[in-house]
């Protein structure tokens, strides 16, 4: 019996180490709905579409400007950031003082038009994407051989994410983020520029999805329809962690992304559910969410 | 008292045209050039298409049921949808249900899934509501496509027969299954017209417009929203059957979370909280989808961009915009 769940633990252990690639994914996710949610009070429905970007924007700079994955992971969200900058000053401005919902609306429209668009140019089949030869080959972590690309990674995520929590927290930058999230009129009233802040937070939360994309490129092929999937799984982790807090949304995006990779190992048929049934447990206990204010 | 307070703004409008079951006259001769419509189509339009249309209508007017009338953004209403679709098909094809069966069992049965998701889903409001019907949605997804016993997995249940009506009306010709759907449609578009009218529908309006105030006044809004969330999602689950049987198969594109952003189009196109919009929506989309077809993947680009100019600019939609002109209530 023990010998039997020790067999299975060394068999699983990959996998759970594995749950935590997909749950960088989710906390970087969940990180850009949140930043982009605290500012502008919209759900970016076009995150996913967004994080495609970035995965195709990684490709297409390989492939049409010769660019390579180092260059890519800084130029792709740029790109991609200042995209969604425009998006946000031709459209999602227009929509601040109606209903919120309209916001989610606009925004499932534009990743519609989105994916539609590389879907045409592209197809539906994936692109293959190198991982960089410094990154090749697999570390020995004795119970395993975990591939060094999934542990940078992991690695990168973290850092990516405590990097935006010290801005929003402890930066003169973030402070005025923190301010105009909460009073905005009042800081507006202090001299400063609140709509170009909403335009600048809307694209630094795109740029993350795109920063996702790239780091997603050569783990999943990149394809038209790899945001879309993905973006519904991290509503769930965002409903489940509440967005009223920065670290609350990493914290949960990794400890989800880990349940998974056990779920995969103890009952692999509820690997795919098993976010949607803690958001409902979630829901039934803690409705405003486990780091969320009521 | 406070039933007359909250009731008089809907009733305001009433007493200058009494009209039939609730219909106000514009009201009543839109819905006489309707049934005329769907009366005369089938002799000139293609039969198939038009059940197409009515099914996707039905569909609509449940979802507007809800963002409509209560004020909730459901993006699940796919499930319910889908599940409908999976009953009906299993239950004519395994059970050999006859269709005046099989139907309301997909109708039911999407009501009892809509009870555990509505309770959840309506813990939260605004953008969470939404987002909590989508997760929940694409758990069932998820679910449908482990599940390929029931539901066939990715080739669905094909082949469903439409049966026999009450035993004596043969469905395999497509007229006669237009005359059973037309009925279920206007079946469901009254059912939805009536409960707006209804006192009940009154208190929806009232939870939209202002819900501390609806709470304020003693209502318990919590089960006047899972009221009608069960509602919608069991109208949803009737036009999906009916679709399965029309079609003869089930497949999982009817569960997939792009069919629940295809009927937020159509309600939005056609007019939120108005009564025939998502009538003239679903008529507008499904054409388009009709004679776009041969465009593949043009035609999500192309209904990205109506979503765009809906919220941009016409966000009263078709009906909302005509009922405008001629400043009536539609």
């Amino acid at each position: 019996m023990i010998e039997e769940l020790l067999f299975q633990l060394e068999m699983g252990a990959p996998q759970i180490v594995l749950g935590l690639v997909n749950g960088a994914f989710y906390a970087l996710l969940s990180l850009g709905l949140a930043v982009i949610f605290g500012m502008l009070n919209v759900i970016n429905f076009s995150h996913g579409a967004q994080f495609m970007m970035g995965a195709f924007a990684a490709w297409m700079l390989l492939a049409w400007v010769g660019i390579g994955y180092w260059g890519a992971l800084i130029l792709a969200p740029l790109l991609v950031g200042a995209f969604g900058m425009l998006i946000e000053k031709a459209m999602i401005a227009r929509l601040y003082k109606l209903d919120h919902l309209y916001g989610l609306l606009l925004t499932f429209g534009c990743a519609l038009v989105i994916e539609g668009l590389f879907r045409n140019e592209f197809g539906s089949s994936g692109l293959p994407y190198r991982i960089p030869p410094e990154l090749l080959g697999a570390w020995d972590l004795g119970f395993m051989f975990l591939p060094i690309y999934r542990g940078w990674v992991v690695i990168v995520a973290v850092v990516m994410c405590l990097g935006t929590w010290l801005v929003i927290e402890k930066t003169k930058i973030g402070a005025y983020l923190r301010a105009a999230t909460e009073r905005p009129q009042l800081v507006q009233a202090f001299g400063i520029n609140v709509p170009r802040m909403m335009t600048l937070t809307y694209g630094a939360g795109v740029a993350l999805a795109a920063f996702a994309g790239v780091l997603a490129a050569p783990i999943y092929s990149v394809n038209p329809g790899m945001g879309a999937n993905f973006i519904i799984t991290v509503f769930a982790v965002v409903v489940i962690g509440g967005m009223g807090s920065i670290m609350g949304s990493v914290v949960t995006g990794f400890g989800l992304g880990i349940v998974e990779g056990i779920t995969r190992v103890a009952y692999p048929e509820a690997s795919a559910t098993v976010v949607f049934v803690i958001m409902a447990i979630v829901l039934l206990a803690r409705p405003a969410g486990l780091f969320g204010r009521a | 008292m406070a039933d007359a307070t909250l009731a008089a703004g809907g009733i305001a409008a009433a007493p200058a045209s009494p009209g039939f079951w609730g219909f106000s006259r514009p009201q009543a001769l839109a819905f006489a050039l309707m049934v005329l419509f769907i009366a005369a189509s089938p002799f000139v339009l293609y039969p198939v298409f038009l059940m197409n249309v009515l099914c996707f209508a039905l569909f609509a007017c449940a979802f507007n049921l809800l963002i409509g009338y209560v004020g909730l953004l459901s993006f699940g209403h796919a499930a319910y949808f889908g599940l409908g679709g999976y009953i009906a098909g299993y239950s004519a094809k395994a059970f050999g249900f006859p269709p005046e069966l099989a139907i309301p069992c997909a109708g039911i049965a999407a009501a009892l899934l809509g009870l555990p998701f509505g309770w959840l889903a309506i813990r939260r409001s605004g953008i969470y509501f939404a987002m909590i019907t989508l997760a929940l949605a694409q758990m069932v997804y998820f679910v449908f496509l482990q599940s390929p016993r029931f539901t066939g997995g990715e080739d669905g249940i094909q082949a469903i027969p439409r049966g026999h009506l009450f035993g004596t009306f043969d469905l395999a010709a497509d007229l006669t299954m237009y005359w059973l759907v037309a009925a279920i449609f206007l079946a469901g578009f009254l059912l939805v017209h009536r409960i707006v009218h209804s006192p009940f529908g009154q208190v929806m309006k009232a939870i939209r417009e202002n819900e501390p105030r609806a709470i304020s006044l003693g209502y318990r809004v919590d089960d006047y929203k899972l009221v009608a969330f069960v509602l919608s999602a069991g109208l949803a689950g009737i036009a999906g059957g009916t679709k399965a049987l029309v079609f003869n198969i089930a497949t999982l594109t009817d569960a997939h979370w792009t069919m629940s952003g295809e009927v937020v189009l159509m309600t939005l196109v056609g007019g939120l909280g108005t009564i025939f919009g998502p009538v003239l929506g679903a008529a507008v989309i499904v054409t388009m989808q009709n004679y776009l077809a041969q465009f593949g993947a043009w035609v999500t680009v192309i209904q990205g961009v109506i979503f765009i100019a809906c919220v941009l600019a016409f966000r009263r939609g078709i009906a909302g915009e005509v009922a405008n002109l001629l400043k009536v209530k539609l």
